[in-house]
């Protein structure tokens, strides 16, 4: 039990880099589309839609399959510098995740960006506050502060997603739960082990948002 | 196109028949969560503290750890299980467990955690009058539960349930790892032996949004009907 920690321990910091990089990049993607979301224009606003509707309606492994296999079979692709990227299993999956949270993030931002009331928005006008100070100084904090509660949901489907990453050959924690599993023999052993290590990194993740909800919580 | 066709030259029937079998294997997770849903939401619900700890432990641990860990720990586990339990009565071959039944139990142990939830915010949000006039009234405990509780539980919970039925499907792709042919195993096998994997991983993604997408317009009509009254 103590002589596969070390090996687990490893993986967990693969598992945190993945998830610490794809909810940075999930995050932009994620204001980008909830931004296109709310805009006017019915093709602009489609696409952003159609986006995130794919990315919410097909399982992860499907995206990462087609990122990680899909990808290479593009003659073009190959041989452009993209090829650099794409031919290593981390990259793929830091895209397929990115991809993925930046889909759920952007319908978190776009409910808290449509529950604003709509007389914070007409204050700012009244005081002739610019469209560009209303957003950046006034939508865009109370938008992130209302999607708290649920991005701190999102971060955690997001760790448990990344274990899908293993099955792209990445030694994550999962991947490494796989391999002492491989060799001992003791499924159990390893499985629960990670299973441990993911409960206490959740643990951990829940409470930083609680934490932060209480400090910069919305109250309405 | 012609990779599609049905018959021994396209993979079309292959698809097909994998398709259904994602449907099987979702609808006998549900069926298995909701059966673990109702075991576990009268002791998230239950006054008495030792159960409330079984439940949350229950929920907490599921919603915790990934998909994937569950079904390999009952996957790989599951055959060591078994095969030990064998070898007491004197059996030692190799036991492989059916990886239909290991797949739904796991995934319906997942879905079973989310329907919990959904099912516990659904009694909660019933309105306490309707506890208490059912007491005055003298009716008994459990036909209380039967037909005052349950009935209202249910259609509370439809919208959640659309959600908890989407998260099932998805995850079953997660099976494919153990081997069972779904969806996502048989666009594996036709990308491998056609080398065309990003046609077939496209034609599986299709595949699950179409299935989303009718499962939705289902559960939409399903929630109008059940809530006519309201």
């Amino acid at each position: 039990m103590i002589s596969i920690f070390p090996d687990l321990l490893s993986g967990a910091v693969i598992t945190l880099q993945l998830l610490v990089s794809s909810m940075f990049f999930g995050l932009i993607i994620g204001l980008i589309f909830a931004i296109l979301r709310i805009n006017k224009n019915p093709i602009i606003n489609k696409f952003a839609y159609g986006y995130s509707y794919f990315f919410r309606g097909t399982p992860l492994l499907v995206q990462l399959y087609l990122i990680y296999y899909g990808l290479a079979n593009i003659e073009f692709l190959r041989n452009s510098f993209f090829w650099v990227i794409i031919k290593e299993p981390y990259w793929c999956a830091i895209i397929a995740f990115s991809l993925n949270t930046g889909a759920y993030t952007s319908e978190i931002l776009r409910s808290a960006f449509q529950t604003i009331k709509k007389g914070y928005i007409e204050a700012a006008q009244s005081l002739g506050v610019t469209k560009k100070i209303t957003f950046y100084r006034i939508q865009l904090p109370i938008a992130i502060k209302q999607s708290l509660p649920a991005y701190g949901n999102e971060i955690i489907l997001m760790l448990k997603g990344t274990s899908l990453a293993s099955v792209i050959t990445i030694m994550d924690l999962m991947g490494e739960a796989r391999k002492v599993n491989v060799l001992t023999f003791k499924p159990f052993e390893a499985f629960i082990t990670a299973g441990i290590i993911y409960l206490f990194i959740t643990f951990i993740i829940h409470n930083i948002i609680k934490y932060l909800e209480k400090k910069y919580g919305f109250q309405t | 196109m012609e990779l599609l066709s049905f018959g021994d030259t396209g993979w079309g029937d292959e698809l097909f028949l994998a398709t259904l079998m994602t449907i099987a294997v979702s609808i006998a997770a549900m069926v298995i969560g909701f059966l673990f849903a109702l075991i576990f939401t009268p002791l998230k619900l239950s006054k008495k503290k030792s159960l409330n700890i079984i439940g949350n432990c229950y929920t907490t641990i599921i919603r915790g750890v990934p998909e994937l860990l569950v079904i390999y720990l009952l996957f790989f586990g599951g055959t060591g299980a078994a095969m030990y339990v064998a070898s007491i009565f004197g059996y030692d071959g190799y036991i492989e467990i059916n990886a239909f039944i290991t797949g739904a139990l796991a995934i319906g142990i997942i879905s079973g955690a989310y329907s919990t939830e959904v099912f516990r915010g659904a009694i909660l949000s019933i309105d306490k009058g309707q506890f208490e006039a059912s007491k005055v009234l003298g009716i008994k405990k459990n036909i209380q539960f039967y037909k005052i509780i349950l009935p209202q539980m249910l259609r509370l919970s439809i919208p959640n349930l659309s959600n908890v039925w989407q998260i099932t499907l998805k995850d079953t792709s997660l099976i494919s790892v153990t081997g069972l042919v779904e969806i996502m195993r048989q666009s594996y096998i036709a990308a491998g032996s056609t080398r065309d994997p990003l046609f077939f991983y496209s034609v599986a993604a299709i595949l699950y949004l179409m299935l989303t997408f009718l499962s939705m317009k289902l559960i939409n009509k399903l929630e109008i009907k059940y809530s006519k009254g309201y």
